[in-house]
């Protein structure tokens, strides 16, 4: 095996002199977990090994599959019915719970092992106040005295949750994310448990809220020595966070130790490969200096061309003819072609009593990105980032404002003239399972775009689609596919190939690679860095990941509240970050302060 | 709240209007002269005729008999029936027949198909939940009036354990069997959703984490999935008051039920306009009530629903 050395250390999970430390809190003995699923047994876990001395993180590092969370979960007696423990052990402070019995682990649930779920927007009952779900739990576990509302408020308010007697009495929907999450950390804490999972607890959330949450929770932790079982896909985040590490491959544990060790000297290849591509640790962007350079000295050899309408009716004639390439003439770089003047965006919100008051999304926002570049908004939810998008993209009409794309002003254009400006500009969105129709196949979605815009006959949009799909790295059987048989970094690839079809000189991806695992994400990010190179492509980079923007932007608008706070290179973004909002979501990223 | 109810009534105008209007015409426009119906189809002097047709308007055009109509309806005066009765002393003998037998086959419905749509929900696959699935679908699959009349014969002939048909005063025990009837395909339907909510919600994140905090299996079922599976069920209940409040035609036909349904279904075999079109207006009023009752029923169970 490849990863000796790595199991090896698996073997020895135990602190090499015992007595010196205590007996471990929880320890995971050659852990299996098996599925039964409509296709027989799926071993989702294999021979899993972790141990948790009392007071201590550990954190469980893998991408989504990894069995990471399940090996968590079965500690707590939490598997979905068709999953079980089908071999090894697991010990809670010397306590055999493997097949303890429901009552046990009822007991043990709450009191001595806590639990943080990832989602804080599914995980809280919509029907209950938080008040309520925060007292049953101390109730369950025999904590509900006389004063069961002062404690409620006060587990509320030691999570960070202000005003906390008062939101006690409000429901799960009049919180905001982190809120809610407080709220879950509340609950995960309020009977003191020894041990507490946190499953992916703030993967959900901004970074900035994820950075204050995450410091919360160590700060409570620590005071009450309370042990934690980290659970996140985010290496650098757990460096950050954990003193130990247990890195999880497709259901095993492929290596595990201190954290640092692991981060500057990984040994299993996947750790690797993990460690290189995690986004908060790489630093440079992803394309080579090289490649930018020839590129930029291609722009500066040929003039610069704005297409004419005549050039896209010789466009189509080409794509009659079955020759549609896909490889546009090296398009002049330097030149602005999207151009955003002063956008505002007011939308009415409902208020009570038939009243509507004003809410500024965007407001006054100025930028421009220039041809082949890419210009990456960065900002938290409800920064206005996406409205952007969409009113670049004309599916939302601006209140106020001009957007100029290739001189020419957005908002005016109807009929043929719009018709021809969506051909030019494509959109990735962030979702890949919602934005690809279930019911079109691979081949169908991608020739959309070239049936509705008329281009070629049936025999060279499949050309054409077998091109695209080739340039995405899919290979030319995927055509007959549907979206739900693929993953989610082959259906952001297939977004990209359709988005690709028209040959268009903007693409405006909206998070287009946030829902996705660091690997996959690395893998995407790569291949819109190499298809703008080839293809002389203009980006429009609308997300929340700052580690993202190093990887892909050239220049960067910071946006906070509708606002753009600052503009500049991503180089001076990140080297001398101007406004505190900046600093503070640099510093946000986690493992920013990991010196390796 | 109280705007939201508020709109919610004005919403009742257009709905009253336009239902009486459409039912008025549609009365007018069936082909049978009523007068002719009501001397049995025998010739009558010109006179009488003549005199009859003004004592009931209809000389008058459709505009006018219609603005009689809603003016007496307004002064709650619904008119009265070609034998002389009023329409609202008829309709009020037949309202709680109807309303005995919605009340029993809504009982019968929720409380068997609340009950089993949880177990078949809570032991998904096992036997209990297929074999109610398979029923529930019979149930549904077969028409109202065989199931009525395979009942009636079956229950009230061969085993003679209920009277085949209900007597005058229509009393609450001779209305089980009809309201076992009239609530049967609901119940199917009742259970079906349950059972559907139910274990949907069995693997909802809060459920898991609620079971996380330690609370016993008993109270994570009762306080966390019960009371939010049972919303869907509580609006499709409430929307199933409204129609079983408007009558059952076939039912209370199998039955011979004293009830509304079965006084709309005689007014409209012998062209009693004054009759269906009030019964008819009623229930409009009763089905356009019962569904904003479910709305607000439904914004008390879930907090989530805002008012607007």
């Amino acid at each position: 095996m490849i990863g000796l050395s790595g199991s090896n250390m698996n073997k020895s999970p135990r602190p090499a002199a015992p007595g010196i430390d205590d007996v471990p809190l929880l320890e995971i003995r050659d852990l299996a977990i098996t599925f039964d699923t409509q296709g027989g047994e799926v071993h989702a876990v294999r021979n899993a090994h972790l141990t948790v001395m009392p007071g201590e993180t550990v954190a469980i590092v893998g991408e989504s599959g990894s069995g990471k969370s399940t090996t968590a979960l079965a500690a707590i007696g939490l598997l979905p019915s068709n999953g079980r423990v089908s071999g090894g052990q697991i010990i809670f402070d010397g306590e055999d719970i493997t097949h303890a019995s429901e009552k046990r682990i009822i007991e043990l649930r709450g009191n001595s092992i806590g639990m943080v779920p990832q989602d804080p927007m599914s995980n809280l009952n919509p029907v209950w106040k938080i008040g309520f779900q925060v007292k049953e739990t101390l109730k369950a576990n025999g904590l509900a005295g006389s004063n069961s509302k002062e404690r409620v408020a006060e587990v509320l308010a030691e999570a960070g949750l202000p005003d906390a007697a008062v939101r006690a009495k409000q429901y799960p929907h009049e919180f905001s994310g982190g809120m809610r999450q407080r709220a879950l950390i509340a609950i995960g804490l309020a009977c003191r448990p020894r041990l507490l999972i946190a499953d992916e607890p703030t993967s959900a959330l901004d970074v900035t809220v994820q950075g204050q949450i995450l410091d919360h929770l160590d700060r409570m932790t620590t005071e009450l020595n309370t042990a934690v079982l980290l659970i996140t896909h985010d290496l650098g985040l757990a460096a950050e966070r954990a003193e130990k590490l247990v890195v999880m491959y497709k259901g095993q544990v492929v290596e595990s130790g201190p954290a640092l060790e692991i981060l500057r000297n990984p040994r299993h290849p996947y750790t690797q490969r993990l460690v290189n591509s995690a986004p908060s640790l790489a630093s440079k962007r992803l394309q080579s200096g090289k490649a930018r350079e020839a590129l930029a000295a291609a722009a500066a050899a040929t003039t610069v061309e704005v297409r004419e309408p005549a050039d896209v009716r010789k466009m189509e004639a080409v794509a009659h003819e079955g020759e549609l390439s896909s490889h546009k003439k090296p398009a002049g770089r330097g030149e602005t072609i999207l151009e955003i003047k002063n956008l505002t965006k007011v939308f009415k919100l409902r208020g009570s009593l038939g009243k509507s008051t004003d809410f500024k999304a965007v407001d006054n926002v100025s930028f421009s990105v220039k041809r082949g570049t890419t210009m990456a908004i960065v900002g938290e939810s409800g920064s206005g980032k996406s409205t952007v998008a969409q009113m670049a993209l004309s599916l939302l009409a601006p209140t106020e404002g001009s957007i100029l794309f290739d001189g020419v002003e957005v908002n005016t254009l109807k009929g043929k003239a719009l018709f021809d400006f969506r051909r030019r500009v494509q959109p990735i969105f962030q979702d890949p399972y919602g934005s690809l129709d279930p019911m079109f196949n691979i081949y169908r979605t991608i020739e959309e775009p070239l049936k509705i815009h008329k281009i070629g006959n049936a025999k060279s949009r499949e050309k054409k689609v077998r091109e695209l799909l080739d340039q995405v790295s899919m290979p030319s059987s995927t055509m007959q596919r549907f979206p739900n048989e693929l993953s989610g970094g082959q259906r952001q690839r297939i977004a990209i190939a359709r988005a690709l079809a028209l040959n268009p000189d903007v693409i405006i991806c909206d998070e287009a690679v946030s829902a996705l695992d660091v690997l996959v994400q690395a893998q995407v990010l790569n291949l819109l860095n190499e298809l703008q190179e080839e293809l002389g492509l203009t980006y429009l980079f609308i997300t929340h990941d700052l580690a993202v923007v190093r990887q892909i932007a050239d220049d960067v608008s910071v946006m906070q509240h509708g606002r753009l706070v600052e503009q500049a290179t991503t180089d001076e973004v990140f080297n001398n970050p101007q406004q505190q909002y900046t600093q503070d979501l640099l510093s946000a990223i986690p493992g920013a302060q990991l010196l390796i | 709240m109280l705007m939201f109810t508020l709109r919610r009534f004005l919403q009742l105008i257009p709905v009253f209007f336009g239902a009486t209007l459409l039912v008025y015409f549609l009365v007018f426009a069936t082909p049978g002269d009523p007068i002719a119906a009501l001397s049995g189809g025998k010739p009558m002097a010109p006179a009488v005729e003549a005199a009859l047709r003004a004592q009931y308007n209809l000389d008058q055009p459709f505009w006018v008999q219609y603005g009689l109509y809603l003016k007496n309806l307004v002064t709650l005066n619904l008119g009265q029936t070609f034998s002389g009765q009023e329409v609202s002393a008829v309709i009020a003998r037949a309202y709680p027949v109807t309303a005995r037998l919605a009340i029993m086959a809504l009982a019968f419905e929720t409380v068997f198909g609340v009950l089993f749509g949880v177990i078949a929900g809570l032991r998904k696959g096992k036997l209990f939940d297929s074999t109610v699935l398979v029923a529930s679908l019979v149930v549904i699959a077969i028409p109202t009036f065989v199931l009525g009349f395979v009942l009636q014969l079956v229950v009230g002939v061969q085993l003679g354990w209920a009277k085949p048909t209900v007597s005058g005063s229509a009393p609450w025990n001779e209305l089980i069997l009809p309201a076992v009837v009239l609530g049967l395909v609901s119940l199917a339907y009742v259970i079906r959703l349950t059972r559907a909510s139910i274990s949907e919600n069995m693997n909802a994140d809060y459920v898991r984490t609620a079971t996380a905090k330690g609370l016993s299996r008993r109270r994570v079922v009762v306080v966390h999935i019960l009371r939010n599976s049972l919303i869907p069920v509580i609006t499709f209940l409430g929307a199933d008051l409204g129609a079983l409040m408007g009558g059952a035609i076939v039912t209370e036909g199998i039955f011979n039920v004293p009830g509304i349904g079965n006084l709309l279904y005689k007014a409209i075999l012998t062209g009693e306009s004054a009759t269906v079109v009030a019964v008819v207006s009623i229930l409009v009023v009763v089905f356009v009530v019962a569904n904003l009752v479910v709305d607000l029923l439904y914004a008390v169970l879930d907090p989530r629903i805002r008012y607007v």
